[in-house]
């Protein structure tokens, strides 16, 4: 798909966000909230420092993701049983309970029992792990979705099973693999804010904190949202990029 | 080449493609025909006898040799030999010329200036240079069928395996294609062609294995086939097939 022309696209969306931007002026105009931004701003650099702890979190845990993912997606196409079993065992475990109680049992419970003391690493390992588990579905997906005649042709031409993987399957996955994917690692930001249970302050604990002790109820909640839309947009609109440059017709 | 199946046995989940199928040709064909209705184990057969299956039982022998089973031994066999498919098969992500480069460098260890080189060469031969930097989904069928061939031929095959493959093509490309594989033949390549052009089989090829429900029917000379066939079965084959032709 080619980009339409600039102009066009920055009228509609203007057009677009009037409408929407009064309506948001009104619904608060109508519940007669007074703002106060003034005890925020002695946060700020608190907010900041919260922000930049949710990105790191975020970037450790994506790359974990996608890597773990890839593996347990192999792991489930092994050619060996007790493989297959082990890796489709972890997923739908994680996948089947709720991330809260992994962060709770895996922090306080298995790092605990292994001395390992840092909230930080045991919730970007804990994060990664759980967004690895739909990860290995998207991937699974995407590589089953290869008709049987390209590995057919794959082995024709002599590939073995890793070169097969490398140079014919995984290029051909990665574009239908993409969409989901960006979907998966915007939700995995999101999910940062749970680790909040296991005592880091990332950016929604950190507006918890601010609300509460400047007496303010939902001022902070606006720029938080912000703050996540200033990562995940980008994110979004990098994929989109990827898919293109991934484009080819079937 | 001698081409010898022993008893081949090959099965699809319950069916049979191949059952117990046993020929053997005579020692100096260069150009083996396998004949047959649909569903009748071609295919299959040709498969086997490249390399590319593994069959539950039976042996096969090429010019006295048989195929080996361990996956290591059975992938360099296979890396001898050539494919080319119904579906043509070429990778969609990859425009002609690479899809013919890819496998010299990474399976045959080319430099990537013999490869491209090689390719070239086999592009402009099959009348696909213009065209070399298109992705198989803007070429035509038949030209996506001459740079599947350019591709199975690019390692110089010792012997180059066709499944049926001009049978997804309208008539005037299949004739493209069937005058490339007979200028190869003519150029001395070994050749197994699984085919439902018979009057092309029977200009082209010199030895003929007739198949149906997965066994080997007859397996002669091709004029004697054409002739004389001796199975009620490649009887009924051949006078089905000229019905109106």
């Amino acid at each position: 798909m080619p980009d339409r022309l600039p102009a066009t696209r920055v009228f509609w969306s203007l057009l677009l966000l009037a409408p929407v931007s009064l309506a948001i002026y009104a619904t608060f105009a109508v519940v007669h909230y007074s703002w106060n931004w003034q005890p925020l701003w002695n946060y700020r650099s608190q907010f900041v420092w919260g922000w930049l702890t949710t990105i790191s979190i975020s970037l450790g845990a994506m790359i974990i993701s996608v890597l773990l993912g890839f593996a347990l997606m192999l792991g489930r196409r092994s050619p060996w049983e007790p493989v297959r079993l082990l890796s489709s065992g972890i997923v739908e475990v994680i996948r089947g309970s709720p991330l809260l109680v992994q962060l709770l049992l895996g922090y306080y419970i298995v790092a605990t029992a292994l001395q390992i003391n840092s909230p930080l690493l045991v919730g970007t390992l804990l994060l990664g792990l759980f967004e690895a588990a739909y990860l290995a579905e998207i991937f699974r997906g995407a590589v089953e979705s290869i008709g049987r005649s390209q590995w057919e042709a794959a082995r024709a031409v002599g590939f073995n099973p890793r070169q097969t993987y490398r140079y014919v399957i995984i290029p051909q996955a990665v574009r239908r693999a993409l969409p989901g994917t960006t979907g998966e690692l915007v939700s995995l930001i999101k999910s940062s804010s749970l680790l909040s249970v296991i005592g880091i302050e990332e950016l929604v604990q950190k507006v918890r904190v601010m609300n509460s002790a400047s007496y303010t109820a939902l001022e902070g909640f606006i720029p938080l949202a912000i703050a996540y839309l200033i990562v995940t947009l980008p994110l979004s609109r990098w994929a989109r990029h990827l898919e293109r440059r991934f484009a080819y017709e079937t | 080449m001698k081409l010898e199946a022993i008893q081949v046995t090959k099965n699809y989940g319950g069916f049979l493609a191949l059952n117990q199928a046993s020929f053997q040709t005579g020692p100096e064909s260069r150009v083996v025909a396998l004949l047959g209705p649909s569903g009748g184990g071609k295919s299959t057969l040709l498969r086997v006898l490249g390399g590319l299956l593994l069959p539950e039982a039976g042996v096969i022998r090429v010019d006295d040799t048989p195929l080996p089973h361990e996956p290591e031994a059975a992938l360099t066999t296979l890396r001898r030999n050539g494919f080319v498919f119904q579906g043509y098969n070429l990778f969609p992500h990859l425009n002609a010329f690479q899809n013919i480069i890819l496998p010299l460098q990474v399976v045959h260890g080319m430099t990537d200036a013999q490869a491209r080189e090689r390719a070239m060469e086999l592009l402009t031969r099959l009348g696909l240079a213009d065209h070399h930097h298109k992705r198989p989904a803007e070429l035509s069928g038949g030209q996506q069928q001459r740079a599947a061939i350019a591709r199975a031929l690019a390692p110089r095959p010792a012997l180059l395996l066709l499944d049926e493959p001009t049978s997804a093509l309208d008539p005037v490309m299949t004739g493209e294609v069937l005058d490339v594989i007979r200028e190869l033949a003519e150029g001395g390549q070994q050749i197994v062609l699984a085919t439902h052009e018979i009057s092309f089989a029977r200009k082209v090829a010199d030895w003929i294995v007739f198949l149906a429900q997965g066994r080997v029917e007859e397996s002669c000379p091709t004029r004697q086939f054409f002739e004389n066939p001796a199975s009620p079965l490649a009887k009924d084959y051949l006078a089905g097939l000229s019905k109106y032709r």
